[in-house]
């Protein structure tokens, strides 16, 4: 998409659109170009984008006076963007250049901590295009006193810094400059005239990395990567040719699928599943995967493996069922063009790329479109798998009762309740971004806004873990409860990991949310079902662990009249 | 490439970048006559002419052009 269309998108009518937010954009060199390639860009993937461009260099105006627009407007996210010809010119006037970017980062801070100060935002902080100056040529990457050294640092720094701000999200820029080069990302003639760092040939590209990272911040995000096998994971047909003779190894052209095998376990490692979805015998799908001596994914890198005779679309449903997570969060990869467009045709919701012909551009082409961008990661992301794992291991066990109880019963659950703290806030906010289907209120939080909730005297907080003899789900549950008048507790979320469905879980939470009500002196618990598209699962939730409902979505029941249910979770 | 052809395929850029399908240019045309022509829209504007004819335009031109006759002059001299 060029310049010219994300313009047109920013006049069309965003009626009908389900995801809207708000986006501040401030910075040093013109902006107003950005702002309307972000906005159309966000049109482009079903986002109403209220965006309020700032004046041209006005950063210290808008974070300084708390009756500022940038305050008054209070927007989601807040996009800083420093041009790097500004610095420039900073530096050239300096004196003590060996601490520059000391001095620019703890400017960029300042500027994070005032709006923190005054409102409720995410910060989207550009990093800096690296302009070298060539003053001191190569020499100048061991001088202190050069340019590019302490711009360079600078960057290091904004990444160091952020670390500490769960907010704080850093935009590549430096990323579009090592794929496209300097000369094509800007045009001295556009940045004399029009103050413009980035040309509008490039910002769709530029503003492509700001609306996926809103999206992420916003949930949007992928969980899953279904896989081909022949000619996707390795060279050949394994049917035809045998394991001999599929391509993949050091040699030849083997070489591209591995290393695109590489690229892909390291996603897995991350969080995101792989799963295989080929048309093949199974055991003829296997056995490179178990036998053969180059081979980089292995069988325990699936969350699940399907190969069979079934058409692609059924089998990618049966995936996702078994999962249990949204189709569009799944991506489908296959260098077959007919697999492709059946999929699409069948499923509309899955991303489907159209891989390149030739499998040394997989890679590239694959990244280009960062689709995996995400705005946390935990410890227990790379759990991830082995948790889908231990599921299929349940799902045996579960054949071999008639009664369900008993089944349950054999899984000797034991689940832990406990107020959020602080090794759990970015877990806690992970779920809170990804969970969709099992959310009674759809309330996505920061990392930051879940410390906050932690340490503040109004709300109650708890998570819920589980464990049982397969595995440890971990943290799979996370409610907050909001003190109201008239010893009153609401329920402003409730979520829960669709893993951990139909084990009791949910009756278990509801207790101890009871009983939580009860412990500090409340004698009323209202909940509230928040419909969206895809929650339609927990509609009658409240009615039925015992709740009534109150009109407007709402449920109540007085803890005096409670009555607490069987389950067959221990407490810890 | 005459000039007409020039002028013809110019105003195919105008359209697009004015997202206005009935924009007539000629050659006295200036920005007063364009609506949404400001200092914005300029650099678009130049970037896509650029893009469509495969040239570019010096920074003293895209400051200096005062009407679409002037910007055709360029274009005309630098395609062959």
């Amino acid at each position: 998409m060029n310049y010219t269309e994300l313009e047109k998108n920013c006049t069309r009518s965003t009626e009908g659109f389900v995801d809207s937010c708000t986006l501040a954009v401030l910075g040093t060199g013109a902006t107003q170009h950005l702002a309307k390639a972000v906005k159309g860009y966000a049109y482009s993937e079903g986002i109403a984008l209220d965006v309020y461009d700032a004046d041209y260099n006005q950063i210290d105006a808008q974070v300084l006076d708390p009756n500022s627009e940038l305050c008054h407007k209070s927007p989601e996210f807040t996009l800083f963007w420093l041009c790097t010809e500004k610095l420039y010119e900073e530096f050239c006037q300096s004196k003590q250049r060996s601490d520059f970017a000391d001095t620019v980062i703890q400017r960029v801070e300042r500027y994070w901590n005032l709006v923190n100060g005054k409102f409720r935002t995410n910060i989207l902080q550009c990093n800096f295009l690296q302009l070298d100056d060539r003053v001191f040529g190569n020499y100048g990457n061991k001088t202190a006193d050069s340019f590019i050294f302490q711009l360079r640092k600078l960057n290091c720094l904004l990444m160091e810094k952020c670390l500490a701000h769960r907010n704080v999200f850093l935009i590549d820029f430096c990323y579009l400059q090592e794929k496209y080069g300097i000369d094509a990302l800007r045009d001295s003639r556009m940045y004399y005239v029009a103050k413009l760092p980035i040309c509008t040939r490039m910002l769709p590209e530029a503003a492509k990395q700001v609306v996926d990272v809103i999206k992420a911040v916003r949930g949007k995000i992928k969980k899953c990567v279904i896989l081909d096998l022949d000619n996707t994971l390795w060279g050949g047909v394994i049917g035809d040719d045998g394991i001999e003779n599929i391509q993949i190894g050091e040699l030849g052209i083997g070489h591209a699928f591995t290393e695109f095998q590489m690229w892909l376990k390291e996603l897995g490692k991350r969080g995101i599943l792989l799963a295989v979805c080929s048309k093949n015998e199974e055991a003829a799908a296997r056995e490179p995967f178990e036998k053969h001596p180059e081979m980089v994914l292995r069988m325990e890198d699936f969350a699940m493996f399907v190969a069979n005779w079934e058409d692609k679309a059924s089998n990618i449903n049966y995936i996702q069922r078994t999962l249990n997570i949204g189709m569009d969060s799944m991506v489908f990869l296959d260098d077959n063009p007919f697999e492709r467009s059946l999929v699409k045709s069948m499923i509309p919701e899955i991303t489907v790329p159209d891989l390149p012909q030739d499998p040394s551009q997989y890679l590239e082409y694959i990244k280009g479109l960062n689709l995996f961008e995400t705005a946390s990661y935990s410890e227990a992301d790379r759990e991830r798998t082995r948790q889908y794992q231990e599921e299929a291991g349940r799902a045996a066990q579960q054949c071999q009762f008639s009664d369900y109880g008993e089944y349950l019963k054999s899984l000797e659950m034991t689940a832990k309740t406990e107020a959020f703290d602080s090794f759990h806030f970015s877990r806690i906010a992970q779920l809170t971004q990804r969970s969709n289907q099992f959310n009674l209120r759809t309330v996505r939080y920061t990392e930051q806004e879940i410390a906050q909730l932690a340490g503040d005297e109004r709300h109650l907080t708890r998570y819920f873990t589980l464990s049982d003899k397969f595995g440890d789900y971990g943290l799979i549950s996370v409610a907050v409860l909001d003190k109201q008048e008239d010893k009153t507790l609401f329920i402003s979320e409730w979520l829960m990991s669709c893993r951990v469905l139909k084990r009791g879980m949910e009756e278990f939470i509801m207790d101890e949310l009871i009983r939580t009500a009860r412990d500090n002196g409340f004698d009323t618990v209202v909940g509230e079902y928040l419909p969206t598209a895809k929650n339609k699962m927990v509609a009658d939730l409240y009615s039925r662990m015992g709740m009534q409902p109150a009109g407007g979505g709402r449920f109540t029941v007085q803890v005096k009249d409670y009555a607490m249910h069987q389950t067959y979770i221990r407490r810890q | 490439m005459g000039r007409t052809e020039i002028i013809e395929k110019v105003n195919t850029v105008f359209r697009d970048v004015f997202d206005d399908d009935r924009l007539l240019i000629g050659e006295q045309t200036t920005a007063a006559d364009v609506d949404g022509w400001d200092s914005l829209k300029h650099i678009s504007l130049i970037e896509a002419v650029e893009e469509a004819f495969d040239m570019r335009f010096t920074m003293l031109e895209i400051n200096g052009m005062k009407n679409v006759g002037e910007m055709i002059t360029i274009i005309e001299q630098r395609v062959v």
